[in-house]
């Protein structure tokens, strides 16, 4: 008699406990960015296409679908690492068959060159090139992602793909490449100034 | 000609971290030496093997983590734990016991952690406790202070006991703690503690041989010989005072109000202060900086609820001595007592925005 | 507001929590009398000395130059402008390791002094009071004064705030250990200061000046006194020596009782504060003309044959200051520019002196010791004892190290001032004024990057945008050519059923449009991408431009044919296509040229593996 009495009365706490829960999963439910939303902010919108999506935002819905994270080669490790913990994945090396995490670069368009061509223009997912049909183009520096893209349509070739220069308030107190630092000196800028 | 690059500050204030921790050991040696004088050469061999063992097993394990194990026993960490343990174990436990207690404070309480700086609780507390579960009776085996001890032993005696379990004439650490009507010697502490659970009230238990005029015998100037000590380190700022401060106001504040109300069951704040560990544990014990709060508030803090903690056990608990417990409890809540202490930082005083007028 | 300046009012002095007590070290420097170092063989000025940016450079490479004459216009950038420090020829304008901790480069004119030391035209103005406030501070400007203290802000900038200066507070206190340029000058040249003073006093309208010395410093406090004396609006603050007392923060601290609010300026309470050094560039720019082209730097150190403060022009090599002080340099020798507690290592003496430079310190290994190995962090919380920002650096030591960048934000990391004063006492000698300047320039990156991130998603999102938009148009226009068509198609049918004997004129509409549809196709197969217009484009004219871009692109594509077909002999490469290129015959005569630089570009670089085959010039030039 008392075996069912302890089953009934665990019974009604369940019942009961379970009620409780529910509603606050309703009441004290907290709204969140949608999952897209959470990792397109985690990539770094280069827009390059490296990772065989058409543009960052494409890529975070296939993660959010359960695709492979390491396919960005300019998020690099940290991204990879930040899409893991989101995601609570395991944080792979970065696939190589979609290229290889480097330094960070800008485009750069040697001007004499230039035909006026739009190609690049047109190429630029992000639009930092400035310029028109049979004018000058030229690489709005700090709109740059570096995604690469201009490179390819140039018929004359006239892009180069260069390193961000370091600068002192990039520099990030590695005293290792301080003795390297006092040589760049040497180098001339690609661009000469009058 | 190329120079060297350097981060700075280039200069440096010299008291560093292996002066630090010789400092402490050096302000130990007062209270050892008493404890040696009262309960026996005992104390001697323990902090030998202590040692030993300690060393050894740090550079195992700092080499097993792939780091210079010179490096980690240059900053005598290693040492001040080993030295600590062994002072707060019996002077006669067998060997075995303080090499058990020793492997356990190094290897797993301090390098599973993640090595130095990195432990949540006190290596030599945890070691204690440790034991003191375990082997609760190598563990309790404390023996009577030379004056009313039944006998007396040589240095052979109590090297043959620790690592026999038996003097060489046969006697086990049991015998040598009963007097001659049979009496067991227990510590003062434990003694009161019994008399009082026996109905009995506090001037009677006071009237037992191990009792001295304070608290008990040996004892009393056990405790005093670490306040010496203490007080070195606090001159020499090698410790700051609110640990301290805090843990013997915890202590002393509940047993002084207590004794005010029920003279005649609780034990007064003399002899809280100067019975069992509780020097020892507010200079020494307490105030280890890792397992510590970090903050000056919240040191105090931590300070009040070991003492506090030191004296509900005392008084209620189920063991007569209770500063390794309160250290450990202590230790679990550093966490939240730092979070909640953090100072204000420059600027960030309310009512320090100001509208120019 | 009022509290404070009750406070100011009766005299006190606060204190400040924590802080250290190092070894002061200032003599023998700071009992040598001031002395002229003589000009270098070349003199290296960088374009940017101070917070803020460069100018344009104004001079060329070989012009002369005169002494005081700018090198720089900053008028367009809101900088500071440089000037010569002394006549010569300007060498070169080139890049140059910076005196920065970093050791990057920079551009910089170097200039060889001629040795006649000769002026530019000066014109003295002791009248500083009757001119009008505006006009000082673009004086001020003009004569690129910055903040000498050691941060370099634009002095004219820090004046023009428009908010009202309750107290000009002259920071005279020098915390850091061996530095005495201030000490010295405050002893040589009070009363410049002094005049310097009244005239940041005047310009910022304030009723008081607070003029603030340590009290390590008695000749330059009876100095000063006696040259404040006859101005009742300027009160001596004599403060307790305790490093960083100096601090900008630490001093209102001290000299008001009260904290500025944090990621606030001084000028929110109504304070502003200035080094002497900068006083006394103010007094030389406004009274006598004379821009910030000299400072006074402490040389320093044991292995020093004559410690001493100096006037060194700026762009004085560090190499030429040492040499004139008699350096002798041990094993593992730091040459640091700056105090042993703020100051970075150069790993070469080829940087100049530079507006923000105040000591050059070369300490032997006794008495600064190097650091030895980092020891763990044993939490004795002996840096918290010492932080005066109250900070708890055993805390954002391991979040640091963690990479916890919220956590750290949490633990108001950017309230740290570098004094180091932390680092000075770990009993484990962890570098960690090092490891919080790391994390900040992390930090500082990491907000830049995703700055730059939402930008380019922006921008990306804008483009999305706008080719939606084209299409749209695009459609929209031939929706609507496509009714206009039907229209005229249905107008004609009626006019046809009218006027039957009209039908040449609708067939005409329709071979006409045949014969438009042909052209096209013809155009597109000769490779011309010329999008479908409505028939208003003058075919003649569209079908020449079209060709010339053809034939460009024919080459293109040709070099890209023979790219594929791995380096075989180039002169197959170029198509024939010449026929109609009378009119655009330069610019393709460019274009080729530019292809063919490219060609031989690419194929050098495929070539580099297989030497064997010399990459020939197309003659493609001569034949056109």
């Amino acid at each position: 008699m008392s075996f069912v009495v302890g089953l009934i009365a665990i019974g009604a706490l369940a019942l009961i406990f379970g009620l409780i829960l529910g509603f606050a999963a309703i009441k004290f439910k907290v709204e969140s960015d949608p999952i897209v939303d959470q990792i397109d902010e985690i990539l770094p919108q280069t827009q390059c296409g490296q990772c065989g999506y058409p543009g960052c935002r494409p890529y975070a819905e296939a993660i959010a679908n359960g695709d492979e994270i390491n396919k960005c080669p300019p998020g690099g490790e940290a991204t990879i690492k930040k899409l893991a913990d989101l995601m609570g994945v395991e944080a792979k090396p970065l696939d190589a068959a979609h290229g290889e995490e480097s330094v960070k670069k800008v485009a750069i368009i040697r001007e004499d060159e230039c035909i006026g061509c739009t190609k690049c223009i047109q190429a630029c997912p992000v639009d930092a090139i400035l310029g028109a049909a049979k004018q000058m183009h030229t690489v709005i520096e700090h709109e740059c992602t570096g995604c690469d893209l201009c490179v390819e349509p140039c018929p004359v070739d006239c892009i180069d793909m260069v390193e961000v220069k370091a600068k002192p308030e990039t520099w990030q107190w590695n005293l290792d490449s301080v003795k390297q630092n006092i040589h760049k000196a040497d180098t001339i800028p690609v661009k000469l100034v009058e | 000609m190329s120079f060297k690059v350097a981060a700075a500050p280039h200069g440096h204030s010299q008291k560093k971290t292996n002066q630090v921790m010789a400092w402490v050991v050096f302000a130990l040696i007062p209270g050892v030496i008493i404890q040696s004088y009262f309960f026996g050469w005992g104390v001697w061999f323990q902090i030998l093997i202590a040692v030993t063992v300690a060393y050894l097993s740090e550079s195992i394990c700092v080499w097993a983590r792939e780091r210079s194990a010179r490096q980690a026993l240059r900053d005598n960490t290693a040492l001040v734990t080993a030295v600590l343990l062994a002072i707060s174990i019996p002077p006669l436990a067998p060997w075995w016991i303080i090499v058990i207690g020793t492997l356990f404070s190094i290897v797993v309480v301090k390098q599973v952690y993640g090595g130095m700086g990195q432990n949540i609780f006190n290596p030599a507390m945890a070691g204690y406790v440790l034991l003191l579960i375990s082997f609760p009776v190598q563990m309790t085996h404390w023996l009577p202070a030379a004056p009313i001890a039944p006998y007396d032993l040589g240095l052979w005696q109590t090297l043959h006991t620790i690592i026999f379990e038996y003097t060489p004439t046969g006697y086990d650490v049991e015998q040598l703690r009963t007097t001659v009507d049979g009496m067991s010697m227990a510590t003062p502490l434990d003694g009161v503690k019994t008399a009082l659970d026996q109905g009995k009230i506090l001037t009677e238990a006071y009237q037992q041989p191990m009792l001295g005029s304070l608290a008990g015998i040996g004892w009393q100037w056990l405790n005093l010989g670490f306040l010496l000590g203490g007080i070195i380190l606090l001159q020499q700022r090698i410790i700051r005072w609110h640990i301290p401060v805090g843990f013997l106001a915890g202590l002393l504040v509940p047993s002084f109000l207590a004794h005010m109300f029920a003279p005649s069951i609780m034990p007064g704040p003399i002899f809280h202060a100067l019975s069992g560990a509780t020097m020892l544990g507010a200079f020494f014990i307490a105030t280890d900086p890792v397992s510590a709060a970090t903050s000056d508030r919240g040191r105090l803090l931590f300070g009040l609820l070991i003492g506090l903690l030191i004296w509900v056990i005392r008084t209620w608990g189920g063991y007569p001595d209770a500063v390794a417990f309160a250290v450990l409890l202590a230790n679990l809540c550093v966490p939240i007592i730092d979070r909640y202490t953090r100072p204000t930082v420059y600027g960030h005083h309310s009512g320090a925005k100001h509208d120019a007028e | 507001m009022q509290d404070i300046k009750q406070f100011v009012e009766s005299g006190q002095i606060a204190r400040f929590p924590g802080g250290i007590h190092p070894p002061e070290r200032k003599q023998p420097a700071s009992e040598q009398p001031l002395r002229r170092v003589p000009y270098a063989d070349e003199l290296i000025l960088p374009l940017r000395q101070h917070i803020g940016l460069s100018g344009q450079c104004t001079v060329r490479v070989g012009e002369r130059v005169l002494k005081g004459q700018p090198l720089t216009d900053a008028a367009l950038h809101q900088g500071l402008p440089l000037h010569a420090p002394t006549s010569g020829t300007v060498k070169a304008i080139e890049q140059r390791p910076m005196s920065h901790a970093s050791g990057l480069p920079e551009q910089a004119i170097v200039i060889t002094p001629d040795g006649e030391d000769k002026w530019r035209e000066r014109q003295p103005r002791p009248d500083y009071q009757q001119r009008d406030k505006a006009e000082l501070l673009d004086i001020i400007q003009a004569a690129g004064v910055a903040g000498l203290g050691g941060a370099g802000f634009p002095t004219s900038q820090k004046l023009a705030q428009q908010k009202p200066v309750s107290y000009l507070i002259i920071n005279g206190v020098e915390c850091e250990p061996y530095i005495c340029a201030d000490d010295r000058l405050m002893r040589e040249h009070a009363r410049d200061i002094v005049l310097g003073m009244r005239i940041l006093a005047y310009i910022t309208g304030t009723d008081k000046t607070l003029l603030a010395i340590e009290d390590n410093k008695p000749e330059a406090i009876d100095s000063m006194r006696v040259a404040i004396a006859e101005y009742d609006d300027i009160e001596l603050r004599i403060v307790p020596t305790k490093y960083p007392s100096g601090g900008e923060k630490q001093l209102i601290q001290l000299l008001t009782g009260h904290e500025v609010p944090s990621k606030q300026l001084p000028i929110e309470m109504g304070i502003i504060m200035q080094n002497v050094g900068t006083a006394f560039a103010v007094k030389e720019a406004v009274i006598d003309d004379k821009p910030l082209i000299e400072r006074v730097v402490t040389l320093t150190g044991e292995c020093i044959e004559q410690p001493g403060n100096v006037w060194s022009p700026l762009g004085t090599p560090v190499d030429a200051l040492l040499e004139y002080a008699g350096f002798k340099p041990e094993q593992q020798q730091r040459v640091i520019m700056g105090g042993p507690m703020m100051g970075f290592t150069l790993p070469i003496t080829a940087v100049p002196v530079i507006k923000t430079t105040n000591c050059i310190l070369v300490p032997s290994t006794r008495e600064l010791p190097p650091p030895g190995d980092e020891m763990a962090c044993i939490r004795c919380g002996a840096c918290a004892e010492v932080c005066p920002a109250t900070l708890q650096p055993q805390q954002l030591q391991w979040l640091a190290k963690a990479k916890d960048y919220p956590a750290l934000e949490e633990n108001n990391l950017f309230d740290c001032i570098e004094c180091g004063a932390c680092a000075f006492v770990c009993p484990s000698e962890i570098p960690l004024v090092h490891y919080y300047r790391q994390a900040k320039s992390q930090m500082r990156n990491q907000a830049r990057e995703q700055a730059k991130a939402e930008l380019a998603k922006k921008r990306f999102e804008a483009r999305q945008a706008r080719l939606e938009r084209e299409k749209e148009e695009r459609l929209e226009r031939h929706r609507k050519a496509a009714e206009a068509r039907k229209q005229m198609q249905q107008q004609q049918a009626q006019e046809a059923s009218e006027q039957p004997s009209d039908n040449d004129g609708k067939s005409s509409a329709v071979a006409a449009a045949i014969a438009r549809a042909k052209a096209k196709k013809a155009a597109q197969e000769d490779g011309s991408s010329t999008p479908a217009q409505p028939a208003d484009a003058e075919p003649e004219q569209k079908s020449k431009k079209s060709a010339a871009v053809a034939a460009a692109i024919e080459r293109a594509k040709a070099k890209k044919a023979a790219q594929q077909t791995a380096r075989e002999s180039d002169v197959e490469a170029e198509s024939p296509a010449t026929e109609q290129q009378r009119p655009a015959q330069d610019k393709s005569a460019a274009v080729a040229a530019a292809i063919a630089r490219a060609k031989k570009k690419k194929q050098a670089r495929e070539q580099q593996t297989s030497d064997d085959r010399a990459s020939q010039s197309p003659d493609q030039e001569d034949k056109q």
